[in-house]
C-alpha cells in the first residue's frame, strides 16, 4: 500500500455528520413532486405536508416502504432459488444437483404432490413450480403459513393479515404509499405486517427450503472465522453477498484439480475460499468454509492485500469496493444482473453457465495471484473455531439421536428453568456503533443469564469472532443452567442457524418448540424474544416485523425509524401486542436491551406458570397408567 | 452428555462393535451363514434388534445387515477442542453397542450352549441365567402390569463388601424392584457377592444374575423391549414408541458400582435411549439436564447408604411400600423365596400336618379390630424343625362387607404371608403349606406376625369394604380340625354359588383394564361364565374389586340390548369396549373365536386357535413350550395377538374358562376342541370330565389329541377320525 487513496464506511459516516434530522425521524416525504415536504418536530413548524399528510402517515408510509424493500430483497432471492430448482429439474442448470432428496419429498408431501413412482426430477419440477407460484399468487394464503401453530394462523386470519402472494404484498405496499392512497397509519401497518409475513413465511422460507434441497440441509459442522483464515501462500477468493447459487458453484469449481494445478503453477499452494456476509454463512453452514468477517469487514478484507478476487452477487455490497480494490491488486467481480458497480468487472452468471463462469472467475483470481505485492500483505493472525450448521431439522437429531429425535430436551430444560428462554439475535453491522460491540455485549449478557441464543447473519459472525460459537470456549460465557444443558448436548450457548433468509429457520424452530408441547399453544406464549442490535438494512425491518407479527417481542438498537410519529411508535411499541402478541422496542444500550429481553422472558415464564421451581413429580402406577 | 462421557461412550461403542464383529466373522467361518441363532424360547428373535430395527435375526448371515447399521450409527470421536454436538451421536453409539452385544450373546448361545442356565433359578453350581424366555417374560411381565413390580435396577459391577451388597439388594427388593445383575469390578460381581452370602437368586426372588460382563446388560434392555412389544402391543421396528413406552412405563435405572470404563459408558448411553438413567457410586461427570430421561441422565458419587433412594428419585418413581410392623422385611419381592429344609425352623401343612386358612365375615360388634390371638403354642415354645397343625382364621367386619367378598379376601392371604421375608406359603384353603426359616425366627418373627401382616394389608387394600379385622391362629390339632370342618362347609357353599351364576341372570358384566398400562387398547369383559383370560379375575372378583375401588380398572358394564345370543354380543358391551379401547375395537363377541373375538393383553393363560383342516380348535397353555398343530408355539402366538389386537381365529382365555359353559359357544363349545397339550389335559381333567358328562360325551377328553399324537394338523387328523371326534361332524368352521 503506497499511499492512501480510499475511504472506509466509518470515515464516510463522519463526513456525513450531522446527518439530516428529518431523515432520522423519517418525517420527510418525497413521494410526489408537490414535495419534498417535511413535518416539523417543533411547535412552530409545519404539521402537514402539501397533500395534508401528517407525521403519522408520512412515517408509516416510509416504514412500510422500507419493509416492502426488505421483503422484496429476500423474496427475490427466494424466487431465484425456485427458478434454479426448476432449471435443475429440467436439466438446464449444469453443475447444480438435488442434494437433499428427503427434504424435497417432504416438501412435496406438504404441498400434496403425489410422489409415488415419480422421478426425483418430476417432483423437483412440481415443488419448484408451486414455490414459484407463491410469488405471483393473487388469492388464498401463502402455503407456508400453514406451518405456523394453528392459533397463530387464526390470529392472522382474524386480523386479515395472512399474506396472499409475495409479489402482491410488495406491490400493494408500494401502491398504498403512493400519493393520496392509504392515509391511515394503522391501516398502513396492517399491510406492513402482511408484507413482512410474506417474507418470513414466504420468500425467505422458499429461499431456505429450496436452498436446502439444492445444496443440502445443514447439519452441525466445524468452521473458523476472522481474517486469519486468509492464507498468504494461497490464492484467496472472497465470496460476498447473499445467494449461495453463486458461492456454491465457486466452491465446486475451486475443487477442480486443473485449477488447483494452475494455482500451483502460479506459485500458490492452492485455492482458498473465504466468505463475507450471508454468502459466507451459506457456505459455512453447508461446507464449513471459513468466514473472513461480516458486513463491516468487507472493505478491511481488501486492505489485507492478500485477496485476488472478491466476487459478489446481491445485497449489502458497498459501492466503495472497486475504489478500495484499485489501491491493491484485488479484482471486484459482480455477477448478478441486479448488481453492477462501476469499476468492477462484470461476469454474467446464470444457472446455465454457472460452473463455467465460476471456473472463469477462479482462473482470473489465479492469474491475479502474481500481481499480489508481498509488501502490501498484512493478514491479521486472529481466527477462532466455531460450530455452525444448525437447521431446525438437525436439532431433532442433535437432541435425541436417531431413535429419540425430538425437541423434548430443549422444552424440558426451558420448563425446568436451566434455560431461561430463547433469543434470536440477528441482523447487520452499523458503523454508527463500535463494530460488533453491541452484538457481543448483548449476547454475552443473554447467555450469562441462561438465555439460549439463536443467530443468523452478520450478528452470528460477530459472536463467532467473540468465541461464543466455540463449543468449548463458548461455555465460559454461559450461565450455570445453560452451560449444563450445552455440556449435555455438546453445543455452544449460541446456535448459528444461517444467513438472513434463514431467519425462517428460527420461525420454524420456534414452531417446533410450540408443537413439542409444554410451553403454550403459540409462538407468542414462548419465553422468547428477538433483537437486531446493530441493524442498518431494510431487510432487518422486514425480519423484525415478521417476528413481531408472529408473536415475538423484538428489540432494535442504533436507531429507530418511527420516532417522528408518537402515535405510530406507541402502536408498534405497545398496542400491536394486543393484536399479534408481539411488539417492537428500541434500545441502543446492550445491557438495557438484555434487561428488556430478560424481563419479557420472565413475564412469559410467569404466564406459563414455569417461573418457580417445581416439585419433582414421582410417578406411581396409577399415574403411569394415565400417561399416554 | 458431558464431553468426557461422550468420548468414553463412543470409544466403548467402537470397542464393543469391533469385538462383536470379529466374533461374528469367526462364527461365520466356523458355522457358516446358515447357522441358526436365537435366544432361548422366545418369539422376539434378538429382541432389541427386532424391536428397534424390526429385523428378525435368526441366521448368522442376518447379522451382516445389523453390523452395517452399527457402523453407520457409530459417530466420529469427539474432538478435544471445539467439537460437534454429541448427545444425538452418543445415543446412537449406545444403540449400536446394544445391537452388537445382542449379536455377541447370540453367538455365545451357539458356542457355549450351557453357559447360561435356562430356568428361573440357578442351581448350586451355576450362576448366570442369560436371556429370559417368553414364559418368564409373561409371568414377570404381569407384575409390571399390575404394579407389583414398578421397574428394575440394572446393577453393574460390585460393591466393597458383601454386607453392602445384601443391604442394597434388600433395599431394592423392598421397593418391589427387580434387580438385574451383570459386569465385574475389582474382581467381583454383585451377583457373586450375594451368592457368597447365601442369598437365594433367580427370578422368583427378583434377584436376576444375567451374566458376568457388562455385555449382558442387553438382557435387561431386551426384557424391556419385549415388554413394550408384548404388553404394549407395539410393532417391531416402531422404535420410537418402544423407547417412549419404556420411558413412561418401565421405571428402570442403572446402578453403576465401581470404575465406569468405556464399555460401561457405552451401555449407559444405550440405556438412556430407553429413559433409564445411570446412578454411580464413583465421582464420574454428571448429566443433570433432563429430556431423554424423565429427570437427570447421570448422577454420580452417591454413597451406598443413599444410592437406592437417590436412584428412585432420579427415575421419578413413587414407591408405595406398606410399612408392616414385623421384625423382618416385607414386600412382594419376597413372594418367590424358598425356605429350604436346612433353613427350616417350623412348618405347617404340606401333607405333614393338617392346616387351613379361612376368611369369614361377622357382624361389626363381634370383631375387635387388630386383635390377634395365637391359640396354642407360639413359635418360641416350639423346638426347631417342628411340624405343627395350623389354622388361620381371619374375621372381618364392615358396613360394605358382603359374603361374596370373603373368597377374594381369603385368596389374598397367600400373598400377604408370602411377602414376609423368611416365610414360604404355598396353596390355599385346606392345602396350605407354610414354612418359617431359622433366620426369621432369629430376628424375632412369631406366628402372630402372620396375623399382623394380614391385618395391615386388609386395611390397606380393602379399606372400602373392611372396617375391622381380627385374626385367630390355632396351633392345637383339635381346634384346627374343628375349624377345618366349619370352613369346608363354607367353601362348598361358595363353590356351588359361583358355579351357579349364569350370564343370563345378571344385567351387568365387568370390565378389566388393569393391563392397559401395558396394552393401552385392550379391555377384558368378565362375565360369570367367562372369567378373565389371565385366570386371576372372576366376575365376582371384579364386582368386589369395583366395590373396593369404584374408579379402578374393573368397571360395571351394563349388558344392554342383546344383539346376538350365540356370539354373545350386547349393545352395552360393544359401546363400552369401543370407548375403553380408544375406538380401536368396535365389537366384541364374548363367546366366539371366529367373529369379533375378544382381544388379549398378552397375559392370557391359554390361546385357542382355529385348525381348519380338523374343523376344530386347539388350545395351548403358556407353560407348554413345544410346537403346536397351528404351526406356532405359545410364545409366537402371544406375540401375534398380544397387545390388544383383534384377530379372528385366535382367542386368549383362562384355563378355568375351558370348562365354563359358554366357552366357544358360537363354534360349538368344547366339542370343537381337538388338541391340547397333555399337561393342560391333566391339569383340568377333573372339571373337564364333569363338563363332558354334562354334554353327554363323557370320554371327550380322550378323543382330544395332544403332542404325543402329533404337532401338525395332518398328524392329528387320523387320530380324530379314528376316535370319531365330534368336531368332524360339526358344520364347517371356516
Amino acid at each position: 500500500m503506497s499511499e492512501k487513496k480510499f475511504t472506509t464506511a466509518e470515515e464516510r459516516l463522519k463526513s456525513q455528520e450531522p446527518q439530516c434530522g428529518f431523515g432520522i425521524f423519517e418525517i420527510c416525504c418525497r413521494n410526489c413532486s408537490m414535495g419534498p415536504c417535511r413535518i416539523s418536530p417543533f411547535d412552530d413548524g409545519p404539521k402537514k405536508g402539501v397533500c395534508g399528510a401528517d407525521e403519522d402517515v408520512i412515517v408509516a408510509r416510509n416504514f412500510l416502504r422500507k419493509i416492502a424493500v426488505g421483503a422484496s430483497a429476500h423474496s427475490d432471492h427466494g424466487r431465484a432459488v425456485a427458478e434454479t430448482l426448476i432449471k435443475v429439474a429440467r436439466k438446464e442448470a449444469i453443475g447444480y444437483e438435488i442434494k437433499d432428496e428427503f427434504k424435497l419429498i417432504k416438501l412435496a408431501l406438504e404441498f400434496g404432490i403425489d410422489v409415488k413412482d415419480k422421478k426425483i426430477e418430476e417432483i423437483a419440477l412440481k415443488v419448484g413450480e408451486i414455490c414459484l407460484s407463491q410469488f405471483g399468487q393473487q388469492e388464498g394464503n401463502l402455503i407456508f403459513t400453514k406451518r405456523a401453530p394453528v392459533k397463530r394462523q387464526r390470529i392472522w386470519s382474524d386480523l386479515e393479515i395472512t399474506p396472499r402472494g409475495i409479489d402482491r404484498e410488495v406491490v400493494e405496499s408500494l401502491h398504498r404509499t403512493h400519493m393520496g392512497t392509504d392515509q391511515d397509519f394503522y391501516n398502513l401497518m396492517k399491510q406492513a405486517q402482511r408484507c413482512a409475513l410474506s417474507d418470513g413465511w414466504g420468500g425467505s422460507m422458499v429461499a431456505t427450503d429450496l436452498q436446502d434441497v439444492l445444496f443440502g440441509t445443514p447439519e452441525p459442522i466445524l468452521g473458523r472465522v476472522n481474517f486469519g483464515v486468509l492464507k498468504d501462500d494461497y490464492v484467496n477468493i472472497i465470496v460476498h453477498g447473499h445467494e449461495p447459487l453463486l458461492s456454491e458453484m465457486i466452491v465446486v469449481a475451486s475443487e477442480d484439480p486443473e485449477l488447483i494445478n494452475l494455482a500451483k503453477q502460479k506459485g500458490a499452494k492452492g485455492i482458498n475460499i473465504g466468505g463475507i456476509c450471508c454468502t459466507a454463512n451459506e457456505i459455512l453452514m453447508r461446507h464449513g468454509i471459513p468466514i473472513i468477517g461480516n458486513f463491516l469487514n468487507q472493505e478491511m478484507a481488501i486492505t489485507t492485500g492478500a485477496v485476488e478476487v472478491m466476487v459478489v452477487d446481491v445485497q449489502c455490497i458497498m459501492a466503495s469496493l472497486p475504489e478500495i480494490a484499485s489501491c491493491f491488486h484485488t479484482k471486484i467481480i459482480t455477477t448478478s444482473e441486479k448488481t453492477k458497480i462501476p469499476g468492477a468487472i462484470h461476469v454474467k452468471f446464470t444457472e446455465e453457465n454457472a460452473l463455467e463462469k465460476a471456473k472463469e472467475i477462479i482462473k482470473m483470481a489465479i492469474e491475479n495471484f502474481e500481481n499480489r505485492k508481498k509488501e502490501n500483505v498484512i493478514i491479521p493472525e486472529s481466527q477462532i473455531d466455531l460450530v455452525a450448521g444448525f437447521s431446525y431439522e438437525s436439532i431433532y437429531y442433535i437432541l435425541g439421536g436417531r431413535f429419540r429425535a425430538s425437541y423434548r430436551p430443549l422444552n424440558d430444560n426451558i420448563i425446568n428453568g436451566k434455560i431461561r428462554g430463547i433469543a434470536g439475535v440477528v441482523g447487520c453491522n452499523n458503523p454508527k456503533v463500535s463494530h460488533d460491540e453491541i452484538h457481543i455485549k448483548l449476547v454475552s449478557k443473554l447467555i450469562e443469564n441462561d438465555v439460549l441464543v439463536l443467530q443468523t447473519g452478520c450478528s452470528a459472525i460477530a459472536c463467532a469472532k467473540a468465541g461464543f460459537l466455540d463449543s468449548v470456549k463458548g461455555l465460559n460465557y454461559a450461565g450455570k443452567g445453560l452451560r449444563e444443558v450445552c455440556e449435555a448436548v455438546g453445543i455452544p450457548p449460541v446456535i448459528h442457524m444461517g444467513s438472513c433468509v434463514d431467519n425462517s429457520r428460527i420461525l420454524m424452530a420456534a414452531t417446533c418448540v410450540v408443537k413439542e408441547g409444554g410451553l403454550g399453544d403459540d409462538i407468542s406464549e414462548l419465553p422468547a424474544a428477538g433483537a437486531a442490535p446493530e441493524w442498518m438494512s431494510e431487510k432487518a425491518l422486514s425480519i423484525g416485523q415478521y417476528f413481531v407479527s408472529s408473536g415475538i417481542f423484538v428489540v432494535f438498537g442504533v436507531t429507530w425509524p418511527t420516532l417522528g410519529s408518537k402515535n405510530l411508535t406507541k402502536y408498534l411499541f405497545e398496542d400491536i401486542e394486543k393484536e399479534v402478541g408481539g411488539k417492537w422496542a428500541f434500545e441502543s444500550d446492550p445491557d438495557k436491551m438484555a434487561e428488556l429481553i430478560l424481563k419479557h422472558i420472565d413475564e412469559k415464564r410467569r404466564k406459563l406458570g414455569i417461573d418457580k421451581a417445581r416439585e419433582r413429580i414421582l410417578y406411581d402406577m396409577a399415574m403411569r397408567r394415565e400417561l399416554e | 452428555m458431558s464431553k468426557i462421557i461422550a468420548s468414553a461412550a463412543i470409544n466403548g461403542a467402537y470397542k464393543i462393535v469391533n469385538m462383536a464383529e470379529n466374533k461374528w466373522k469367526m462364527a461365520m467361518d466356523k458355522y457358516g451363514p446358515n447357522q441358526d441363532v436365537a435366544f432361548p424360547e422366545t418369539a422376539y428373535y434378538l429382541p432389541i434388534i427386532y424391536g428397534i430395527l424390526g429385523i428378525p435375526v435368526s441366521k448368522l448371515s442376518h447379522m451382516e445387515k445389523v453390523f452395517k447399521i452399527c457402523r453407520d450409527l457409530l459417530p466420529e470421536p469427539v474432538y478435544k477442542d471445539c467439537h460437534l454436538p454429541y448427545l444425538g451421536p452418543v445415543l446412537d453409539a449406545g444403540m449400536a453397542t446394544l445391537f452388537a452385544e445382542e449379536m455377541m450373546e447370540a453367538i455365545r448361545y451357539i458356542e457355549e450352549p450351557d453357559f447360561y442356565w435356562p430356568e428361573e433359578e440357578p442351581p448350586e453350581d451355576k450362576l448366570w441365567l442369560g436371556a429370559a424366555n417368553d414364559i418368564i417374560l409373561r409371568k414377570r411381565g404381569i407384575e409390571f402390569v399390575d404394579g407389583t413390580a414398578p421397574g428394575f435396577a440394572a446393577v453393574v459391577g460390585s460393591v466393597p463388601d458383601n454386607e453392602t451388597a445384601i443391604r442394597i439388594a434388600t433395599e431394592l427388593i423392598e421397593k418391589n424392584l427387580y434387580v438385574f445383575m451383570c459386569a465385574e469390578y475389582n474382581g467381583k460381581r454383585f451377583a457373586e457377592q450375594l451368592k457368597e452370602s447365601g442369598i437365594q437368586l433367580g427370578w422368583p426372588v427378583r434377584l436376576v444374575p444375567f451374566g458376568p460382563d457388562i455385555y449382558q446388560a442387553v438382557f435387561a434392555l431386551g426384557f424391556a423391549v419385549r415388554a413394550a412389544m408384548s404388553f404394549g402391543g407395539i410393532e417391531p421396528g416402531d422404535y420410537r414408541r418402544i423407547l417412549i413406552y419404556n420411558k413412561d412405563r418401565i421405571f428402570a435405572f442403572v446402578l453403576a458400582f465401581g470404575y465406569v470404563n468405556e464399555e460401561w459408558y457405552a451401555n449407559a448411553a444405550g440405556a438412556i435411549n430407553f429413559g433409564f438413567p445411570t446412578i454411580a457410586d464413583t465421582p464420574i461427570p454428571q448429566i443433570l439436564p433432563t429430556g431423554i430421561c424423565t429427570y437427570e441422565h447421570v448422577v454420580s458419587n452417591i454413597p451406598h447408604s443413599e444410592i437406592v433412594s437417590k436412584a428412585v428419585e432420579v427415575r421419578g418413581l413413587k414407591v408405595t411400600v406398606s410399612k408392616i410392623d414385623i421384625p423382618v422385611p416385607y414386600g412382594p419381592a419376597f413372594e418367590g423365596e424358598r425356605v429350604r429344609k436346612e433353613d427350616l425352623y417350623l412348618e405347617a401343612g404340606g401333607a405333614k400336618t393338617i392346616s387351613c386358612e379361612w376368611t369369614t365375615s361377622l357382624p361389626l360388634n363381634e370383631v375387635e379390630d387388630g386383635k390377634i390371638e395365637v391359640i396354642g403354642p407360639e413359635i418360641d415354645e416350639l423346638p426347631e424343625g417342628s411340624a405343627i397343625p395350623l389354622a388361620i382364621v381371619v374375621e372381618v367386619a364392615g358396613r360394605e362387607m358382603q359374603e361374596d367378598f370373603e373368597p377374594i379376601l381369603e385368596r389374598q392371604i397367600h400373598d400377604y404371608i408370602n411377602y414376609i421375608n423368611g416365610v414360604m406359603h404355598i396353596g390355599q384353603r385346606d392345602i396350605v403349606w407354610i414354612r418359617i426359616s431359622k433366620k426369621a425366627k432369629e430376628k424375632g418373627l412369631k406366628l402372630r406376625h402372620l396375623g399382623v401382616a394380614i391385618h395391615a394389608k386388609y386395611h390397606e387394600v380393602f379399606s372400602n369394604i373392611v372396617d375391622k379385622v381380627q385374626i385367630k391362629i390355632y396351633t392345637e390339632e383339635e381346634k384346627v380340625k374343628e375349624i377345618l370342618e366349619k370352613a369346608k362347609r363354607v367353601w362348598r357353599h361358595r363353590d356351588e354359588r359361583l358355579a351357579g351364576i349364569t350370564d343370563e341372570e345378571v344385567d351387568t358384566f365387568y370390565s378389566c383394564t388393569l393391563c392397559q398400562s401395558f396394552a393401552p387398547n385392550h379391555v377384558c369383559i368378565v362375565t360369570p361364565e367367562r372369567t378373565g383370560l389371565c385366570g386371576a379375575f372372576s366376575w365376582l372378583d371384579c364386582r368386589a374389586s369395583n366395590k373396593i375401588n369404584p374408579t379402578g380398572p374393573n368397571q360395571p358394564v351394563k349388558k344392554g340390548r342383546i344383539i346376538d345370543e350365540k356370539y354373545g354380543q350386547w349393545e352395552g358391551v360393544n359401546e363400552f369396549v369401543k370407548k375403553a379401547s380408544r375406538g380401536t375395537i368396535e365389537k366384541v363377541s364374548v363367546y366366539s373365536l371366529m367373529v369379533d373375538p375378544m382381544t388379549t393383553c398378552g397375559c392370557c393363560e391359554c390361546i385357542a386357535v382355529v385348525l381348519p383342516l380338523c374343523n376344530g380348535i386347539m388350545t395351548v397353555n403358556r407353560e407348554y413350550k413345544g410346537d403346536t398343530p397351528c404351526g406356532m408355539k405359545f410364545t409366537t402366538l402371544a406375540g401375534t395377538i398380544g397387545g390388544g389386537r383383534q384377530i379372528p381365529g385366535f382367542l386368549g382365555h383362562s384355563k378355568f374358562n375351558i370348562t365354563q359353559k359358554k366357552f366357544l359357544q358360537a363354534e360349538g363349545g368344547i366339542l370343537r376342541l381337538v388338541w391340547m397339550p397333555k399337561m393342560l389335559k391333566e391339569e383340568i381333567k377333573e372339571r373337564f370330565i364333569k363338563r363332558a358328562e354334562e354334554i353327554g360325551i363323557p370320554d371327550l377328553l380322550d378323543r382330544i389329541a395332544d403332542e404325543t399324537i402329533g404337532i401338525t394338523e395332518e398328524e392329528i387328523l387320523p387320530f380324530l377320525q379314528e376316535k370319531k371326534h365330534p368336531a368332524l361332524e360339526l358344520p364347517p368352521i371356516m
